[in-house]
This record gives structure tokens, C-alpha cells and sequence, in this order.
């Protein structure tokens, strides 16, 4: 071709462009996530990974119907739907029935995300507002099994599955758990299939860091504000250290610190505003696991904080280059 | 390493060309030569159709204008003017030019001689040739280069000679401080006398290293010209970033480096001011790299002003079967030309042609915010394009001042990073542009 005929293309600066994209992110989140699923699986037996794939399966299919229906952009692909199935299945009992698993994620989806506009519109977390929607059941939702309590590994039902306190309840009564910090760590414990093991979701977690999805601003802050504020009010006759340590390696705090408080969306994008965001985080959650009626505090402090974000980024707004100071 | 905030580091595609030695394009048979190459008042046309001119003559008279900023058009071959009239603009307006056929002789103006300078009023006879020779910021922004120094006479401490030539693929710069070493060096010495300085600070990206070697070594046993070696990263050049690093001292918005006390010029705008006083050649011509994916061999040519971007192409192979985007300028603030006919002016200081890929990757179509603040990390200005971009969406234009949209210096730097392919840098370009229609 002659370069008179060549029909050059013109297009506003910048014309070159990273890599990276909505759905490369979203796919090294998901990577995160496979270590706790692997625990959950390990500990909780054939359901935990049945109950996540049913979690992610329903999450696809409402948001390709709600925008088929319509008439948007498709966006499955972006596998934003996928990562919030994973999250909402790891914040639930492994015990869970299926059909309550599916009508939380349709919540998430249609009514938390797609009816403010998909992705990157919704106010709060898909996946926590749909845990909380779950709550109308709230016998379902805190039948805890012991770990490794199944018959046998393919015991999809549970059924005779021995039930078991979590941690945190053991300790908001005054007790240490009966089991070692470690054993706690590595998810040898009862409580939601995802949050059991803090040793997988601190992987995940390093994993974002090390590939700059997330920074370690707030899941670092949050925890640092619940390990300091615990130590200082240790309750009933347990050591302070250990109160404050045994508060930050339980519950949803690795999952919510790590995988929930960092949601993109719901979360402030100005550093300062990040900061009060996780400082809030910590003080809501021990807030609730101190004086609420059930010690779990994580995703209901998430929940306000996220509403609460926009207005921190106003308040983060930073000083801009050669502004007077 | 001191730097700046923020910035990103694409990669920088400068193997392309960094080894090819200058070469010399070959004057064309008729130049284009635009009357306004400058920021300020376009020059006024001094020649009509049908005077012969000879290199180096005034063929645009410096505008009186706006506070002075302009500067002089000179021909940049001999032969006979044959139009004065509106061609095309490698910005893409019709701007009035002057067309030259060439006579080959390439006899030269009677002005162009070796300058003498005045040893008692240094600054004035500097400031003297810098404007008569029609010096401009020569790193692409082409601020008439006598109004910079004389804005920092008596103020400036600090005289800072960019060579970080932070765009990809663009090494123009890089070779001529590898093949015209001393003739740079002499060029920032007679700014820095001008300026009566004890020092000047050349920085440049670690990634020349083979030049910064160069440089210290033509340096030893001196004192006067500190080579500082600065971090490679985008947008290292520019000028409040280069102060920053350098200095660690930042430019009040809408304020100028001389008021923190520093001067910044380009290499290359050293290197032309010492060509005006060593032969007396005003800008007539400049080192272009040729490069980019979409080039056959790219190059770096010395190209007279004037010249059909198509004959650069042609001299560096040609462009690529599908090749479908041709910049002026680096790929992070280039502009497109759709017309390879617009000539080469005094702030090209490259010709980028990019591949298909690059170009798909850049025209996809714009997905949803996310929210991930990368646009805000990356941002040297520290300003928040996430919202800059959701405001100038909605006309909320108050809310575009407060966030000091016209601190933008439109980088790239946030669209590059984007996630979402968000078009950030148009959104704050009409978002300055709603406010600039503001009834003051």
C-alpha cells in the first residue's frame, strides 16, 4: 500500500497503554482466594468447594440475565461476578443450603450491584450486603460444624456432622478457644468455610500486595486498630496479649481486612481517606464484637464504613503538587 | 535517587534507535515552514511570493505581541518563496507558512556569522542571539527560550539542563549528547555565565548510561556542570517534575520555575544557542528520531525545518504494511497527523509509528471506573483524575476548580494506567476547556 491510500487513524494522547485491566485484576483476586478455598475444602469437606462453585455459578448467571434482560453489556467476563461468589460462599457456613446461597448472591448482584449501574456503581460490598441479607435466616447462618467434623470427605450433607462453637464466641464468653493459636491458623477451626484459615488468606494477601492490586494501607491498619484497642481492654481473665491476639486471628477479620475492606469500589481511593477508612474499620468491628449481640463484627463494620466512603475521600482530599501549604 | 511523585514506567523502546548515529536527511525540494513553532504570538510573514531568501534568513519577524513572547521564523534553505498562505499544522490547524522551493545551493544569509559576546553584558548579548536566532524549548515545548532566561536573571540559583528525555522510544536527545558532546557542554556554559551561576546540573535518565559515562568523563578535573543521574521514569522530563527531582523545591500552580529560583532549558536548546554563536546558524534544522514498531529502519536524522514528515518516513524505510498511527512527538503527549505531508517543525523532536496492537490496545472501547486509584498514584500533580473525570462527566464544573483540574498537565500518566481504559486525559481536556469558556 502507497501512503496516499493509508487512512491514518487519529485519536487523543496518551496512545500507549498498560497492560493491565479490569479483568486481569479481578483474575489475580480469584488466584488470591484458592489457597483459603483449598483449606476450606481440606477442612470442611466436598461441600465447601460445591458451595463456592454454586456461590459463582448463580453470581454469573444474574448478572449476564439481569443486563441480557436489560439490554446492557454483557459483562461476565470481567469476572467481577465471579470473584464476588467466591467471597460471599467463604463468608458463609459451609452448612449453608444451596437455595440460600443462591437467593444471597442474587441479591449481591441485582439488587447491591446492578440496580446502582454494575460495576464499579454499587455503595456497598455485593458480597457482605449479601451475607447480611442471608442473616433473615439467622438459624441457618450460624450453624457451625467443627473442622473436619464429616464423616467422610464426601459427605456433601453434613448432616452428621458434629457441631462446634467458633473461636470468637469461646472468647467473647471469656474462654481461650480449645485449641492452639497455631491450630487456629492454619484453619483447624469451626466458622465460616473461608475465614478458617488466617495462614491462606495472609498468602492471598501478600499475592495482591506483591502483584499491586491492593496496598497494605488498609488491611494493615485495620488489624493494627483491632490488635491495639483489644490490648487495651482484654476482657474477663484472659491475658491481654493473647485477647488481642486471639481477636485478630479470628472471625472474618483476614477475610474482611484483607479481601472485603479492599474492595475497590466501596472502599476510598485517596490514601489519607484509606487510612481513616481502616481506623473506622477496626473500631466498628470491636464496637460490635464488645457490646453487639453476636461477636462478628468485621462485616458489619465494613458495611457502614463503605457507606461512609465518599465522603472520605473528601475529607482525604490531598494537597496538590505546589499547593500552597 | 530523589524523583517526583507518582509516574510510570512503560517500556521505553529506545534499543530501536539509541545505537543509530545521526544521520543528515537531505534538504527536500520545497519546505513548509510554519510561522508559529512557538508558544506566544505566531510570527508576522517578512517575505512574499517570489523573494529569494538563502539559509538563515528572517522570514518571520517576531511578534510583539503578548508580552513579548514570540520568535523568529528563519528559512531553512535557499531558493524562492512561492507561497505565503495557510497549510496544515502538524496540530492539525491551518496556520500561516511560508513555502520555499529549494535551489540547492544552500548559500547562507548574510547574517549568519560567528558570534561575538560581550564579555561586560553577558545575559543581554545571550538574550540577544537566543531571540535572534528563534530558540525555543526544543524538548517539545517550545517556550521561546530568551524570555525563560531573562525571567531568571537575578532570580535563578539553579540552572537545570534537561536530558532526561523521559518518552519512549525518543533518543534525539540521547545522541546528540553522545555525538556532539562539547558542543552541548559549551552551550550550557554560555547559559550558565548568562545566568551568572557557578554551576549548571545536567540531569539525565539512568537508562543513557553510555552517555552519562561520556559526560563525566569530558567533565573531569571541572566543576561547573554536575551530570545528576535520575531515576528512569515517566514524566521525568517535564519541566515542575525535573525541578522536583533536581531540587526537591515545587512550582506554585500557575507559577513559573523562576519564581523557586530555577531555569530549566532542553539539551538540544543548548545546543542550538551554541550553534548560534559559534556559526551564527539560527534554528534552521533539528535531530529527529524516527522509531517505533511501525517504522522498517528506524533512525535518528537531522532533518532541515520544513521537511514533509513523509520524507523522514521514506528516509527511515518507510512505514510497516499496517502500520495505522503516525505521532509527532513521544507516544505518552505525541499528536496523531493524519496527513504525512505536515512538515517538521522546531518542537519535533520524533516521528513514532506504533503497531496494530498498540493501537487496539489504545482504542478499545472506554469500560466502567472501578475505583482502584491507580490514576491517583500515578499522578505527579497529585491530583485525582478519577474524579476530575466523574465531575467534567456531569458539567460540574466548581467542582473541577477546587480539585485543580488546571494543574493537569495532561501526561497521560492516569489514561496509560487505567484499568478500565477510561479516556481521562480527553475528559480533563474539555473539562479545563468548559472552564477556560467561563465568563471571567
Amino acid at each position: 500500500m502507497n501512503d496516499t491510500q493509508r487512512k491514518l487513524i487519529v485519536s487523543s494522547s496518551p496512545h500507549l497503554h498498560g497492560d493491565e485491566d479490569t479483568r486481569s485484576i479481578m483474575l489475580d483476586v480469584i488466584v488470591a482466594l484458592i489457597p483459603a478455598l483449598a483449606v476450606a475444602t481440606y477442612i470442611f469437606g466436598v461441600r465447601a468447594l460445591a458451595l463456592a462453585l454454586v456461590c459463582c455459578a448463580a453470581c454469573v448467571i444474574f448478572e449476564w440475565g439481569y443486563r441480557f434482560l436489560l439490554k446492557k453489556p454483557d459483562s461476565v467476563l470481567d469476572l467481577s461476578a465471579v470473584v464476588t461468589g467466591l467471597l460471599l460462599s467463604y463468608c458463609l457456613p459451609v452448612t449453608v443450603p444451596l437455595w440460600a446461597a443462591v437467593i444471597g448472591s442474587g441479591f449481591a448482584i441485582i439488587v447491591v450491584k446492578q440496580l446502582f449501574g454494575g460495576i464499579g456503581k454499587n455503595i456497598m460490598n455485593p458480597a457482605l450486603a449479601g451475607r447480611a441479607f442471608m442473616f433473615s435466616w439467622p438459624v441457618i447462618m450460624t450453624h457451625w460444624v467443627g473442622p473436619r467434623a464429616y464423616s467422610n470427605f464426601f459427605d456433601f450433607s453434613l448432616a452428621d456432622a458434629v457441631t462446634g462453637a467458633t473461636p470468637l464466641a469461646a472468647l467473647f464468653n471469656g474462654n481461650l478457644p480449645e485449641m492452639t493459636l497455631l491450630e487456629k491458623l492454619v484453619g483447624q477451626s469451626g466458622g465460616s468455610m473461608g475465614e478458617i484459615s488466617t495462614f491462606a488468606l495472609l498468602l492471598g494477601g501478600i499475592y495482591l500486595i506483591w502483584r499491586g492490586i491492593i496496598s497494605w494501607r488498609i488491611p494493615v491498619i485495620y488489624t493494627a486498630t483491632v490488635f491495639i484497642v483489644a490490648f487495651l481492654f482484654p476482657v474477663g481473665e484472659i491475658a491481654r496479649f493473647d485477647w488481642a491476639l486471639w481477636n485478630i486471628c479470628s472471625g472474618g477479620l483476614a477475610l474482611g481486612a484483607i479481601f472485603m475492606a479492599t474492595d475497590y469500589t466501596t472502599s476510598p481511593v485517596t490514601s489519607r481517606g484509606q487510612v481513616i477508612y481502616a481506623v473506622g474499620c477496626g473500631l466498628l468491628t470491636l464496637f460490635i464484637r464488645y457490646f453487639g449481640s453476636y461477636p462478628e463484627g468485621v462485616s458489619y463494620a465494613i458495611l457502614v464504613m463503605n457507606a461512609c466512603t465518599w465522603l472520605l475521600d473528601k475529607a482525604g482530599k490531598r494537597k496538590v503538587y505546589g499547593e500552597a501549604h | 535517587m530523589r524523583s517526583f511523585h507518582g509516574g510510570i514506567h512503560p517500556n521505553d523502546g529506545k534499543a530501536l534507535s539509541r545505537n543509530s548515529p545521526i544521520e543528515l536527511l537531505a534538504a527536500p525540494e520545497q519546505v513548509v515552514i510554519p510561522l508559529s513553532m512557538h508558544i506566544g504570538a505566531p510570527a508576522k510573514p517578512r517575505v512574499s511570493v517570489g523573494d529569494s531568501v538563502s539559509v538563515g534568513t528572517v522570514i518571520g519577524e517576531a511578534a510583539t505581541g503578548v508580552a513579548g513572547i514570540s520568535a523568529p521564523v528563519h528559512s531553512s534553505v535557499s531558493g524562492s518563496v512561492s507561497a505565503v498562505e495557510e497549510r496544515l499544522h502538524p496540530n492539525g490547524r491551518r496556520i500561516v507558512s511560508v513555502v520555499i522551493d529549494n535551489d540547492f545551493r544552500d548559500t547562507y544569509d548574510a547574517s549568519v556569522v560567528p558570534q561575538v559576546i560581550d564579555e561586560r553584558d553577558y545575559s543581554t548579548d545571550i538574550i540577544r542571539i537566543l531571540h535572534a536566532a528563534g530558540v525555543v524549548g526544543m524538548g517539545g515545548a517550545t517556550f521561546p527560550a530568551h524570555y525563560k532566561l531573562a525571567s531568571g536573571l537575578n532570580r535563578a540559583d539553579t540552572l537545570i539542563i534537561n536530558g532526561a528525555e523521559c518518552e519512549p522510544f525518543i533518543t534525539s536527545d540521547h545522541r546528540v549528547l553522545l555525538e556532539d558532546t562539547d558542543a552541548v557542554l559549551r552551550g550550557i556554559r554560555h547559559l550558565r555565565r548568562a545566568l551568572g551561576l557557578e554551576k549548571a546540573i545536567l540531569a539525565v535518565e539512568a537508562n543513557k548510561a553510555d552517555a552519562i559515562t561520556l559526560l563525566r568523563e569530558k567533565l573531569k578535573g571541572t566543576d561547573d556542570i554536575e551530570v545528576r543521574v535520575l531515576k528512569t521514569r515517566y514524566p521525568q522530563g517535564s519541566e515542575k517534575q525535573l525541578i522536583q527531582s533536581v531540587t526537591g523545591r515545587l512550582v506554585p500552580s500557575g507559577k513559573l520555575p523562576a519564581d523557586v529560583n530555577c531555569v530549566v532549558f532542553n539539551v538540544y536548546t543548548a545546543w542550538s544557542l551554541n550553534q548560534a554563536i559559534e556559526t551564527g546558524l539560527p534554528v534552521i534544522d533539528r535531530v529527529v528520531t524516527v522509531s517505533g514498531p511501525g517504522i522498517v529502519r528506524p533512525k535518528n536524522l537531522r532533518i532541515r525545518l520544513g521537511t514533509p514528515v513523509r520524507a523522514a518516513l521514506k528516509a527511515a524505510g518507510g512505514l510497516k504494511e499496517d502500520t495505522r498511527k503516525v505521532l509527532l512527538g513521544g507516544p505518552m503527549m505525541g499528536n496523531a497527523i493524519y496527513d504525512l505531508d505536515v512538515p517538521v517543525i522546531k518542537g519535533t523532536n520524533s516521528i513514532v509509528a506504533l503497531s496494530p496492537e498498540q493501537i487496539h490496545h489504545n482504542s478499545e472501547v472506554e469500560g466502567s471506573c472501578i475505583r482502584c486509584g491507580r490514576c491517583i498514584s500515578v499522578c505527579p500533580m497529585l491530583l485525582q483524575p478519577v474524579y476530575l473525570y466523574a465531575y467534567e462527566r456531569k458539567d460540574k464544573l466548581d467542582d473541577l476548580k477546587k480539585l485543580n483540574i488546571m494543574d493537569c498537565m495532561e501526561c497521560g500518566s492516569c489514561a496509560y494506567t487505567c484499568p478500565g481504559r477510561l479516556h481521562l486525559v480527553q475528559a480533563i481536556r474539555s473539562g479545563k476547556a468548559k472552564i477556560r469558556a467561563l465568563p471571567q
